[in-house]
């Protein structure tokens, strides 16, 4: 496999302030790279940097393999669209297009072919004539999305992407990302979930403060130390709130005893009902 | 009725007032395209700033001739004015004023819009301070070294445009035409490149625009913009025309195209109305055309309060 981006000993960070240092890896075609580090540590910043929105402060990120910017498309963390800006959903995917046209003033009928392939996989068809301002967060991360993949031929750069999605349209973006990659385009991703990272991801970049912790294969960072550890610690916050700490107390035990019935119950339903729903929907984002 | 018909079809049979109509309505559309770009990326303040920047440049252009004259007289020892110096500002004052006006304007504009994101609050300060600067310097120059009796008079119809657009000589006809033709082909060719880089600028860059280098054109056809609606409207009410068309259109239009449009289409009308207006009234055109702009945005805001609700 050829290699597409090198980062050696790079620093990153913004006028006099560096944010992280000695960032050190290497993305071949076809790799799913998962950043991975706390709010903070550089994330956001290190995709900036790698797409050459900010320079590095010293090393070196180089591209090679073929890979150029308008082979690439890019989820923003954050984009800052002015409250009133007019722009219909069409027009915002189209521009993800815009690249692949060189210099040529209008669309052609295959961008906007494919604009309209982009839509239909995330699932946002009707809102293709609405105004972006007007849509609610997670669909606005759709459309901005859906722009990523018309311009990405070779990569895909998402920053924190599932932010705003519900959980069925979590799983169904990971699926979705997962077909792309497997049909040849590198992914680097940033993302807090360290479990649906260990499970998509074919490396792992984890960021600390001021320094990379860990870079390697994801099997490598799951028998890792800190790997390990990160995984213990993020399955403990996710599992808290069902299980409730086994050694406090008798007394809380068996106030909490009487309900228990109650909850299992409650949750049946629920996973019942979220079986029955999502049977009768048409799973739009997996293809 | 058929009285303003009679006196509309003795105007409209003098060529020039065809022409200066013409002239009018391309610079309305020219302001309007660019208008929606300019309001979006926060940059109308920008056209402001130009605008007396062309207001300087315009007095510069004004008075060179009688300075260099004085100038002269002052050097030269017996107090006569050499005959090649005097050629020289004969020609100057002959020329075009916007062939001296076009190019500092253009200057300034790239120097203002000039890439470079950390620029952005200093260049708020940067704008009033040269737009300041140069009313100050244009106004000096004017009283310095008076071209024509009437000072008051010249500084006026360059702050507030010609007093009828119909002083518009045939030459500033096709220089204005010219450049408005040049302006709209340029929207047109780059108009999906203008919209990426305005709804989005690091994305574009992301993915291989060359962004700065479309902020860069972005600078050159305002400069442009601008030096044309002086002709018609006067330094001070330019960005009137650049801002209330595209504001206007705000209002209703929730897509890109559908703003453009309805901004150029309200620009055009706005500024034929006006013109017309002013022949009939003898009113100041330029102040006729934006007082017509204002009028189509309280309507559209009113509109648009209305259509929310429903
Ligand atoms: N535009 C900026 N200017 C200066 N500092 C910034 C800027 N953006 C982010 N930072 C700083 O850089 C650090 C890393 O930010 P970021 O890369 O966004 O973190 P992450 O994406 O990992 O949460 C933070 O401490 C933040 O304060
Ligand atoms: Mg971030």
């Amino acid at each position: 496999m050829k290699e597409q981006i090198i980062c050696r000993d790079a620093s990153l960070g913004y006028e006099n302030m560096t944010v992280a240092s000695g960032i050190d890896f290497t993305v071949k075609e076809g790799d799913y790279l998962c950043i991975l580090g706390e709010n903070g540590s550089g994330k956001s910043t290190l995709i900036k940097t790698i797409l050459g929105l900010k320079s590095v402060e010293s090393g070196s990120i180089e591209w090679c393999g073929g890979l150029t910017p308008d082979k690439i498309g890019y989820l923003p963390q954050q984009t800052v669209v002015q409250r009133d800006f007019p722009a219909s959903v069409m027009e915002i995917v189209l521009s993800g297009c815009l690249t692949m046209g060189g210099l040529r003033p209008f669309y052609s009928s295959g961008q906007k072919q494919l604009a309209q392939e982009n839509i239909e996989r995330l699932g946002i068809e009707n809102l293709s004539k609405r105004c972006y301002r007007e849509l609610s967060g997670g669909q606005q991360q759709r459309v901005l999305l859906a722009r990523a993949l018309c311009a990405a031929s070779k990569a895909l750069l998402l920053d924190e992407p599932v932010t705003g999605l519900d959980p069925k349209a979590q799983t169904d973006l990971y699926e979705l990302i997962k077909d792309l990659n497997k049909s040849g385009i590198t992914i680097i991703m940033v993302s807090h979930d360290v479990n649906a990272a260990v499970k998509y991801a074919s490396h792992i970049l984890h960021m600390g403060h001021k320094s990379q912790l860990f870079f390697g294969s994801c099997d490598e960072y799951v028998q890792s130390d800190i790997g390990a550890s990160f995984i213990a610690s993020e399955s403990l916050i996710d599992s808290a709130p069902e299980k409730p700490k086994p050694v406090s107390g008798e007394g809380f035990g068996a106030v909490l005893a009487p309900c228990v019935p109650l909850a299992a119950a409650a949750a049946a339903s629920a996973i019942i009902s979220g079986i029955l729903r999502s049977k009768g929907r048409k799973n739009k984002w997996a293809r | 009725m058929g009285e303003i018909i009679d006196k509309l079809s003795l105007y409209f049979s003098y060529p020039f007032v065809r022409y200066a109509l013409i002239v009018g309505l391309m610079i309305a559309l020219c302001s309007s395209l660019l208008g929606v770009t300019l309001v979006l990326k926060r940059f109308s303040f920008i056209g402001d700033g130009l605008s007396h920047v062309a207001f300087g440049a315009i007095s510069i252009a004004s008075v060179l001739p009688v300075m260099i004259k004085d100038i002269a007289a002052g050097v030269s020892t017996s107090g006569e004015v050499p005959q090649s110096i005097k050629k020289l500002a004969d020609l100057i004052a002959d020329a075009n004023n916007n062939y001296i006006v076009l190019p500092i304007t253009l200057l300034a504009a790239v120097l203002l819009l000039r890439p470079g994101k950390n620029a952005r609050i200093k260049g708020d300060a940067a704008v009033a301070m040269i737009s300041v600067g140069s009313l100050a310097v244009g106004y000096m120059l004017m009283n310095r070294f008076p071209s024509s009796s009437n000072i008051s008079g010249d500084v006026c119809s360059t702050l507030f445009g010609s007093t009828s657009i119909l002083t518009l000589k045939r030459e500033d006809v096709r220089l204005c035409l010219v450049m408005a033709i040049a302006v709209i082909l340029i929207f047109l060719l780059f108009y999906h490149k203008i919209f990426a880089v305005t709804f989005d600028e690091n994305f574009a860059k992301a993915t291989g625009v060359r962004a700065d280098g479309y902020n860069l054109l972005i600078a050159v056809i305002t400069a442009l913009i601008i030096v044309l609606a002086m002709n018609l409207v006067g330094s001070l009410l330019i960005s009137a025309l650049i801002i209330f068309p595209s504001l206007s259109a705000m209002r209703l239009f929730k897509s890109f195209r559908g703003v453009i449009l309805c901004s150029a289409v309200i620009s055009v009308i706005c500024a034929g109305f006006g013109i017309i207006a002013s022949i009939l009234l003898s009113t100041p055109v330029g102040s006729t055309i934006v007082i017509a702009d204002m009028t189509v945005f309280f309507l559209f805001c009113i509109a648009g309060k209305v259509t929310k609700r429903a």
